[in-house]
């Protein structure tokens, strides 16, 4: 079992177990006897089945093996096959305390006292006995080995397409188990004018050679069996049969089965802290909702006090002062329920890792620090795809081959580094590889090709940004490791709709560095609340580069763009938001008000508002879920006073007027 | 991208274990509890493959595969069921409805995704 590691399912096997019991002796509680109902017996049946399914999956063959003799006798009931009495459903749940038994000693990872369950067994095994159709061994053991090798005559039923299976793939398999010679038959095929695409007229004619398992063939067909005409003869080649190559063992057998630990000794999983409940999220998302009203509460509460006369309202202070701590700490623990540690991403990569340095012929040792480092559920959901992408541009364009890394003075093998750690509020994330860096004259060179706009003055960390624009890739042809269609402007619009920022830091011959940084959580934004007319909107402080109060010269009307803002030598379109959100203010140049400069996917927007409000923290209401969708806002806030706050879609806003502007 | 697989279990560990050892070996994984959710989900995307078990509430893996084959975006999609040994007459049932093969349970990961390298091709 190289690779996946299937102890991580453990804990959710148990989980769902011990609740498939629950639900099951509810059941049989439940059940009567003499009028049993169809959808309680299926539910009985299905815990059983999962229990079994499950163990055999996850290694405990002894659960397995007992839960099928369960099974089979609720699979019988439930088929209205067998009568119920009520023994047995005594017997069943009888049956049931000794599953648990069963399954609380292999979590428990010591040896189970068997001796009731054993009892037990035997009386299931009893019971089925008594009047079930006992299964006699069906398949033949046409196991015999081959002489020469097989003849194999595959017609397909015309409509074998229709079940999605393809005799493509049962060609391809047969040549990985010998050498095969195929021709194929088309005496039915009709005419051109006749075909009809969906019908399967070919009919094929396999010669496999080699020291095949009959049954190994036979597999290959166990999809269509019903959906063809399948001979399968022994090849009678005199010359190949007087090799007398000898029958090889089965290899089956030479395999040993996979067993559990006799004891528990090499086992030493910390399970310490295992006691813990699943929740839906929705439950926890509401208590998130009611813990973000409390904070609105708290705040209107305060601002009502600040009003007061000190000299009176010290103990209302106090008492406010310290709903507002006790508030603030809910708020976090509530939060804190959301969060998984940030190893749930990055255990995927040293498989991922294996796998492609294989493929490519390179050496490389993973190293991953700051695991334990807590993420959002739903964030680490979405950046498992950018950084799998991430990863594998290091392996494939960063790492070199040993050689030319020997030749260059380095380590054979090359290391690939992924870091999470806190940093003030945010998570950073960072990819680092060792290679070879990033190409300046070739991302150049290659931008000018696809006709980004660039030049050769450019600083190298406006060269790195090129990366990030739509449609670039270096890759001199599409490898099957990076060319998978997915560029970096994907990476980069992935983590910024996530409130985040990608950075990135190259040097020749020494390696790259890929930057993260997230937001804490996507229920909470850091925001800059801006007055425009009547209103307040917010501007997530992750998309905010700097603020200022412009010169007139500084603004000019360009007749295709409408207005620009000169700001430090760039011209950057100009968006009025009382415009852009086509409300009542009063119309005001844009010297006299307050330009935000902001920046979302590599583009720089000039944003007019009335005022800077200051800098807060809000919770993220969905807009979509209470209203509707609205373009350029993403969600909405409660402020201290009660009132409604829209939060800007920054992301959106340069999207659409940089484009208008570029049209 | 990567081929986009629909994995349906009532099961949670059945489904993750299926979802993660699909999604390490590069494919990307839509996950659905139940046949109803899972056809539900169909019906907005196009996936390259069904992986569902046979014993769920709501709708069970045989009804999904039937009203599946019946969409015309999944005439030809590969639908596999994943079935325990213990029944041949499910995946005769299963195969009657339009499933293109199965997978029996219990399976390791590397059995899973060798079967579905194979059907993807």
């Amino acid at each position: 079992m190289a690779g996946i590691d299937l102890k991580r399912f453990h804990r959710a096997f148990f989980e769902e177990s011990f609740e498939g019991l629950d639900a099951m002796e509810a059941a049989l509680l439940r059940l009567d006897p003499a009028q049993p109902d169809a959808e309680t017996l299926n539910g009985i049946f299905r815990a059983a089945h999962s229990i079994k399914g499950g163990a055999g999956t996850f290694g405990f063959a002894a659960i397995s093996e007992y839960t099928h003799v369960l099974e089979t006798l609720l699979d019988e009931m439930r088929a209205g096959r067998r009568a119920i009495c009520a023994a047995d459903v005594d017997l069943l749940l009888r049956a049931s305390d000794a599953l648990r038994g069963l399954l609380q000693a292999a979590q428990d990872e010591r040896v189970a006292e068997r001796t009731v369950a054993d009892a037990i067994h035997a009386e299931l095994t009893q019971c089925l006995q008594g009047a079930a159709p006992t299964a006699t061994g069906n398949a033949a053991a046409a196991t015999a080995a081959p002489a020469a090798g097989w003849a194999i005559h595959f017609a397909p039923h015309p409509d074998l397409f229709a079940s999605g299976n393809d005799p493509l793939r049962i060609l391809r398999e047969l040549t990985t188990l010998g050498d095969a010679r195929i021709s194929v038959r088309d005496a039915a095929l009709p005419a051109f004018a006749a075909l009809a695409p969906e019908t399967c007229y070919l009919a094929w004619d396999i010669e496999l050679r080699g020291a095949v398992d009959r049954a190994a063939v036979a597999e290959q067909f166990a999809w269509v069996e019903d959906e063809c005409e399948l001979r399968i003869e022994p090849l009678t080649d005199g010359a190949a049969a007087a090799t007398g190559v000898a029958a090889p063992a089965p290899l089956a057998a030479a395999v040993p089965p996979p067993r559990a630990p006799a004891d528990g000794a090499a086992r030493s999983e910390p399970r310490g802290d295992g006691a813990s409940i699943r929740i839906a999220t929705a439950k926890i998302d509401a208590m998130i909702d009611l813990v973000g009203e409390l904070v609105i509460t708290q705040a209107m509460l305060q601002q009502l006090a600040d009003r007061l006369d000190p000299a009176t309202s010290e103990v209302l202070q106090q008492g406010l002062a310290q709903l507002d701590r006790n508030t603030r700490l809910l708020q976090e623990a509530v939060m804190s329920t959301r969060m998984l540690p940030v190893e749930a991403v990055f255990s995927r990569f040293p498989r991922v890792v294996h796998d492609l340095a294989a493929r490519l012929g390179k050496q490389v040792r993973l190293q991953s620090s700051g695991e334990s480092t807590e993420l959002d559920k739903s964030m680490i959901e979405k950046i498992a795809d950018p950084l799998t992408h991430l990863v594998r541009n290091s392996l494939d364009h960063g790492i070199e081959t040993a050689a030319a890394r020997v030749a260059a003075g380095k380590d054979a093998a090359g290391t690939l580094t992924l870091r999470a750690a806190h940093q003030g509020g945010h998570i950073v994330i960072e990819v680092a590889d060792d290679g070879r860096g990033l190409d300046r004259a070739r991302i150049l060179a290659k931008a000018a090709e696809r006709g980004i706009a660039c030049d050769a003055a450019m600083s190298d960390a406006e060269v790195w940004q090129l990366i990030f624009a739509p449609g670039f890739s270096t890759a001199e042809q599409v490898t099957d490791v990076s060319g998978r269609g997915v560029g970096m402007d994907v990476v980069k619009r992935n983590i910024e709709s996530l409130g985040g920022r990608v950075e990135l830091a190259s040097h020749p011959g020494q390696g790259t560095t890929v930057t993260i940084r997230l937001p804490l959580t996507l229920a909470i934004v850091d925001g800059m609340s801006v007055a425009v007319g009547e209103e307040t909107f917010i501007l997530p402080l992750s998309a905010i580069v700097e603020s200022l109060q412009p010169q007139p010269e500084q603004i000019k009307r360009v007749a295709t763009q409408g207005q620009v803002a000169r700001v430090r030598d760039e011209y950057l379109p100009l968006v009025a938001l009382h415009e852009w959100f086509a409300l009542p203010a009063a119309p005001r140049a844009a010297h006299e008000a307050i330009l935000v400069i902001v920046e979302a996917e590599g583009r720089k927007l000039a944003l007019q508002v009335d005022a800077l409000l200051g800098q807060q923290q809000v919770v993220i209401k969905s807009l979509e879920t209470h209203y509707k969708r609205v373009p350029g806002i993403s969600g909405a806030t409660i402020l201290g006073d009660g009132r409604v706050a829209l939060i800007a879609d920054v992301g959106e806003i340069v999207r659409l007027a940089t484009r208008a502007a570029a049209a | 991208m990567s081929a986009r697989i629909l994995a349906v279990d009532d099961s949670a560990s059945m489904r993750q274990m299926v979802a993660y050892t699909l999604r390490d070996a590069g494919f990307d994984v839509a996950e659905a509890a139940d046949g109803q959710e899972a056809y539900e989900m169909a019906q907005r995307e196009p996936f390259r493959l069904v992986l569902c078990d046979v014993n769920m509430p709501r709708l069970d893996g045989i009804g999904l595969v039937r009203q599946l084959r019946q969409l015309p975006t999944y005439k030809f999609t590969p639908l596999l069921m994943l079935t325990t040994e213990s029944g041949p007459e499910k995946k005769q049932e299963g195969k009657a409805a339009g499933a293109t093969g199965w997978l029996v349970k219990p399976f390791n990961p590397e059995q899973l995704v060798a079967t579905v390298q194979r059907v993807l091709g």
